[in-house]
């Protein structure tokens, strides 16, 4: 028994001598090709702080959001972690997530509509990593062939366009593409009007509003007039193939399509694509505000060095070094200083678009609501029969289902 | 007394280990099932309520549900059927004495049940592919027009299929040969002296002969083909149009997408009834033939 207690009491001793000398470690969860490429920035940081040591563990998309809502639940969440901030709301929601003090990082110099998405009732729970909008890519050859030499900025412009373009095309090819099984596009231009998509404090879907009607059926004829083709990514088997083949000239997608793009299209091709903001209703208007945060869960027990990690990686250099080995577009204005990126013609629509993006509900159902909101949308405009406004009311009927425990939980808070 | 004592500490590890891996659970869950347990509950504990049935009633008024009841029971009903005559039709080449390189037929036909599932869906993923897929690169040298195997909703659930019984029916084979080597072989000497045709002596001895590893085949086959889920969640994600969405994936979705875990947790025990209730029924068939 003795040589047991000597031998804990020994181990002990030694524990503690150790701790005072061994670098803290941070546990860092990244998803995707973030997850590989944030190693290669790390190096730097540990140098700078020796006395800290990031351990970096890279997660598949598919699967990140189980394992951060698992590791809550087994309380085995790292220290800082990437969030898509869609999935804020939610953390926050289960005040998993440690504030942002203003010492720590100056929001002035962010994107407001990206810094946004961050902020719930007036706390920021995280900082922007890199951004992501949703806007036009487009061939510059059909839309000259068609009869234009520059891109739309408005919807009847737009639709000029996609008539003109439609006419030559012939039934095989069209003017747009998009994919059914994504909600972004329809949400752009949701987001352009006035009207939220919810109401009541959050708690009820505003989908009838004549706001959202409007986009709806913005929406719903590009499909009616073939504009569109009704089809969802899958059956697409490869989107650049058929770019290239000009089977569509606009396709609204993200940041990431730059790199794609310049890989994949052949070299011919090169010099014929480019990027425009999203057309709004009359003129320059709103896209969605999405992107990456870094955040610091609350039960971290090495705050300060969690935060401190944060902060490098949301320094310009190290932004522009990140931007570089992945192509993700930085969140900080004094990045798009930069000459590369300011020289960069493809990017160019993206950091005009930047200034105008807004983020969608903030309520941790949200995507829950978005997903069931293009379902409905994908039945309707596939043929089912449902006129808009029966469409509409069906998002409404979804989405108060999906509310229903937030009203149960903000009347019960109201109560004394 | 003394030896029930020892039978009892004999068994304690196996039953311990049983309670509390596997009975505690499911009563968690049959518990869970009368809540909605949400992100908001996993947050503070005093957001959950008790709500009954309401779980169970209002899957019941969910169109998805539906959807996945009926893409499950489609899955059910035409798989389980080729699975089990594609058991027995290769159990009946590899017993039959013109066959040749028994051993080796045998692996062949049986290595896909050991394969990993995800590794080989993928596979499967290519082989289906509209464009470069061999499948139909067959067709077309067939012919036949391609099928967009994976992107059509009507074709999503075939593809399937199909694939789920090529990787299973090794097994249930396995189950038949041994049964069809058990088999004396005076009976089918006898049938053939009664002058019986090979389709007789198939219909009239083996086939009676083979109706328990049958009956356990299909008890197997029923209750392994309604919990539908890793081909699916690996070859289509539940798409195109939720046309491969099954009752498993469907729950998957509410419990871990959207941590409605009361939900998810009706969804599970809803799906325990139906196989039971399948299995019930088979035992009921088996009962009836038996006696008749």
């Amino acid at each position: 028994m003795r040589i047991i207690l000597i031998l804990v009491v020994a181990w002990a001793l030694a524990g503690c001598k150790d701790s005072a000398h061994a670098p803290t470690v941070i546990r860092f969860w990244a998803m995707g090709r973030e997850g590989e490429v944030v190693r290669q920035l790390i190096p730097d940081f540990e140098r700078a702080h020796p006395d800290i040591r990031v351990e970096v563990q890279q997660l598949p998309w598919t699967a990140a959001h189980q394992k951060l809502l698992t590791a809550f639940a087994g309380e085995a969440l790292p220290d800082v972690a990437q969030l898509g901030n869609t999935w804020l709301p939610e953390f926050a929601a289960l005040h998993a997530l440690d504030p942002v003090q203003p010492s720590v990082i100056d929001a002035s110099d962010y994107f407001p509509g990206i810094w946004q998405t961050n902020v719930i009732d007036h706390v920021a729970y995280g900082v922007p990593w890199y951004v992501d909008t949703r806007l036009l890519f487009y061939r510059r050859d059909l839309l000259a062939e068609a009869g234009y030499a520059a891109p739309p900025t408005t919807w009847s412009e737009w639709t000029d366009m996609l008539r003109a373009i439609k006419q030559r095309a012939g039934p095989d090819r069209y003017g747009a593409l998009l994919p059914l099984n994504e909600y972004e596009p329809l949400l752009a231009f949701a987001l352009q009007q006035e009207a939220p998509l919810l109401r009541d404090g959050d708690t009820r879907g505003n989908f009838r509003s004549g706001d959202f009607q409007r986009a709806l059926r913005f929406y719903r004829e590009m499909f009616d007039n073939g504009f569109a083709p009704a089809t969802n990514a899958n059956q697409i088997s490869n989107v650049w193939d058929e770019f290239a083949r000009g089977s569509f000239t606009f396709y609204i997608t993200g940041p990431w399509s730059i790199g794609e793009f310049k890989r994949r299209l052949p070299a011919s091709l090169q010099a014929s694509w480019m990027t425009a903001p999203l057309p709004g209703p009359e003129g320059a208007s709103y896209s969605i505000a999405g992107g990456s945060s870094l955040v610091v869960f609350r039960d971290s027990p090495h705050k300060a060095a969690a935060w401190q990690l944060v902060q490098y990686l949301s320094q310009r250099d190290v932004q522009l070094r990140f931007h570089e080995l992945t192509g993700n577009l930085p969140p900080r204005r004094s990045a798009w200083n930069d000459e590369g990126l300011r020289n960069d013609v493809h990017a160019r629509a993206f950091r005009e678009q930047l200034e105008r993006v807004k983020p969608a509900s903030k309520v941790p159902e949200w995507e829950r609501i978005a997903t069931d909101m293009q379902l409905v949308v994908e039945h309707m405009v596939q043929g089912s029969g449902l006129t808009i406004e029966e469409a509409a009311a069906e998002i409404d009927r979804r989405a108060d289902r999906i509310l229903e425990k937030r009203r149960w939980l903000l009347a019960r808070k109201e109560q004394p | 007394m003394k030896l029930n004592w020892a039978a009892w500490a004999f068994v304690a590890p196996a039953l311990i280990v049983i309670a509390v891996f596997f009975f505690l659970p499911v009563l968690a869950g049959f518990a869970l099932s009368f809540t909605d347990f949400d992100i908001y509950a996993l947050a503070d504990i005093d957001n959950l309520r008790f709500v009954g049935f309401a779980n169970y009633l209002e899957l019941l008024q969910t169109p998805l549900f539906w959807k996945a009841l009926g893409n499950t029971l489609y899955f059910v009903g035409v798989g389980v059927p080729l699975s089990i005559a594609a058991s027995l039709g290769a159990a009946l080449l590899l017993n039959s004495k013109l066959a040749r390189f028994r051993p080796f037929f045998r692996v062949a036909l049986f290595a896909p049940v050991v394969t990993t599932l995800v590794a080989v869906a993928i596979v499967w993923r290519y082989l289906l592919h509209t464009r470069s897929g061999l499948i139909n690169y067959g067709l077309e040298s067939l012919g036949l027009a391609p099928i967009d195997w994976l992107g059509d909703p009507r074709w999503a659930m075939p593809a399937i299929i199909l694939f789920a019984v090529w990787k299973n029916f090794g097994y249930n084979m396995i189950i038949f040969l041994a049964g069809l080597q058990s088999i004396p072989e005076e009976h089918y000497e006898a049938a053939r002296i009664d002058g019986a045709s090979s389709w007789q002596q198939l219909r009239y001895v083996t086939l009676p002969m083979l109706r328990p590893a049958l009956l356990l085949v299909a008890i197997i086959t029923v209750s392994g083909y309604f919990q539908l889920f890793a081909e699916p969640y690996v070859m289509t994600q539940g798409n195109p149009l939720q046309s491969t969405v099954s009752v498993l994936y469907f729950m998957y979705q509410e419990g871990f997408t959207w941590w409605s875990l009361g939900r998810a947790s009706a969804i599970a025990f809803l799906l325990f009834a139906l196989i039971l209730a399948a299995t019930l029924l088979l035992l009921r068939w088996n009962r009836r033939v038996e006696t008749a």
